[in-house]
């Protein structure tokens, strides 16, 4: 698979986890191709930290770049149905529980299920943004991104950069396997049978627990 | 009832030092017209409170030819202080607070921050939330405390208050009642409870009567003045 592919794949596979009518958020970068693969009887609503509980599609008629923005500053629009709130209420469903899922990408994981993605330090401090409210209030904290960076595992033991959140993530989606953070450890549910379970675990710094319901993830 | 001034005379407002909170989301909801004659007038070393840095504008070859918003402000080395949630979209906050060493940089969590400046202007004397538990947030001068009730952790963040809002809305009536358009009442709302003066751009001044009361979102008794700004 080239990059694209494994994005694609994966993200595939992370809209599996959605129900229809779940509140969900999405990260920058590889999370926003979700939406795609959901099944037509499943529809979701996308929230955006910045001020909107239902997303829609910006059309040329309702683009509206200095009133409406997603959380990345781009042009957004309001699906029917939708409204617009304040940051603080916004950060209130966050934190609060009302989000259903946040699927974000990650830097790094750990077998407690902490995540680090916000701050290289030294070298890039971007902010946390809404991701550290994020991973302490939503329901199920889904982290999908690939297995390795560069051949280097991002599943550790432990984190060595500054955590955003720790012991919040319920889930890790990679191209390889479908990871689910328990309190025995990682446990590995699915795996992708293009890859052998020792590729997967030489890929992979963490001690993973295979399930014994183990299942290919297509 | 507040005062409508000029952008020009509202800028003479702000003297150099001064703590000024800026609502808006990546540019969306910045008092442009305002931050545009700020950035020309020549006050210097703000403390910027906002969620971000917004970010130059690019034109079609990736060449930098303006700034949005409060970037505008960081541009010009305006700012000494910032505090904000995400810089990452601004490289200039990067250059200027990692390199050259000019720029200091507080990052709080969002919703942390969103609600801190919410009990700056409630009255409250800080923010329990589990948002930073276990992280470097528990080091940050706005962590007063970390505390741990019915057996969950929590962080004690303290309450922002700042010398002066600088809020955008799409409509203003006489009485500084405001209606935000999109998702522009953002960071807004907030700001313009938790500041000693309250400056408001209008894209539109209407009548009193224009926005129903059941619409107005930011009560004219936050606001002192109001600017026009015109359309977007």
């Amino acid at each position: 698979m080239d990059k694209a592919q494994i994005k694609d794949f994966i993200a595939a596979r992370v809209a599996k986890e959605l129900k229809d009518g779940d509140v969900v958020n999405l990260g920058i970068g590889l999370p926003t191709l979700v939406p795609k693969f959901l099944p037509d009887d499943v529809h979701v609503i996308l929230q955006s930290e910045n001020g909107t509980i239902g997303v829609g599609p910006v059309t040329p008629e309702n683009k509206d770049p200095y009133h409406v923005v997603d959380a990345g500053g781009f042009p957004s629009a309001a699906a029917p149905g939708a409204c617009f709130i304040d940051s603080a209420s916004s950060f209130a469903l966050i934190r609060g529980g009302h989000v259903d899922a946040t699927i974000l990408g990650g830097l790094e994981v750990d077998e407690e299920g902490s995540l680090s993605n916000w701050i290289i330090p030294g070298k890039k401090m971007p902010g946390m943004g809404g991701a550290m409210d994020l991973l302490v209030g939503a329901k199920n904290v889904i982290v999908a991104m690939e297995h390795t960076a560069k051949g280097n595992p991002k599943i550790l033991k432990k984190c060595k950069l500054p955590y955003t959140a720790v012991k919040c993530v319920t889930k890790i989606i990679t191209e390889m396997c479908v990871i689910e953070v328990k309190p025995e450890g990682l446990v590995m549910t699915e795996y992708n049978p293009e890859f052998t379970i020792d590729q997967i675990k030489a890929a992979t710094a963490a001690d993973l627990i295979i399930s014994p319901d183990l299942k290919p993830m297509v | 009832m507040p005062k409508f001034i000029s952008v020009e005379e509202a800028v003479k407002l702000i003297p150099d030092g001064a703590t000024v909170m800026f609502g808006g989301f990546m540019g969306c909801g910045n008092a442009h017209k305002f931050i545009d004659a700020l950035s020309k007038s020549g006050v210097k070393d703000l403390t910027m409170i906002s969620n971000d840095g917004a970010c130059p504008i690019k034109n079609r070859d990736g060449e930098v030819v303006d700034y949005y918003g409060v970037a505008k402000l960081i541009h010009n080395r305006q700012v000494k202080k910032l505090i904000a949630t995400h810089v990452g979209l601004n490289p200039e906050v990067a250059s200027q607070s990692m390199i050259d060493g000019t720029l200091e940089v507080t990052l709080i969590p969002q919703g942390s921050l969103a609600e801190m400046i919410r009990a700056g202007g409630a009255g409250l004397g800080g923010v329990l939330t589990p948002t930073g538990v276990g992280t470097i947030i528990e080091d940050s001068p706005y962590c007063l405390e970390k505390k741990n009730i019915n057996g969950k952790d929590y962080l004690l963040m303290a309450p922002v208050h700042a010398d002066f809002a600088v809020i955008c809305g799409a409509k203003i009536d006489k009485a500084g009642n405001v209606w935000y358009k999109g998702n522009t009442s953002n960071f807004n709302l907030v700001m313009a409870t938790a500041a000693d003066t309250v400056i408001a751009e209008a894209e539109e001044v209407v009548e009193i009567g224009e926005i129903p009361p059941e619409d107005v979102r930011t009560y004219g008794v936050f606001v002192d003045y109001v600017v026009e700004g015109g359309k977007l």
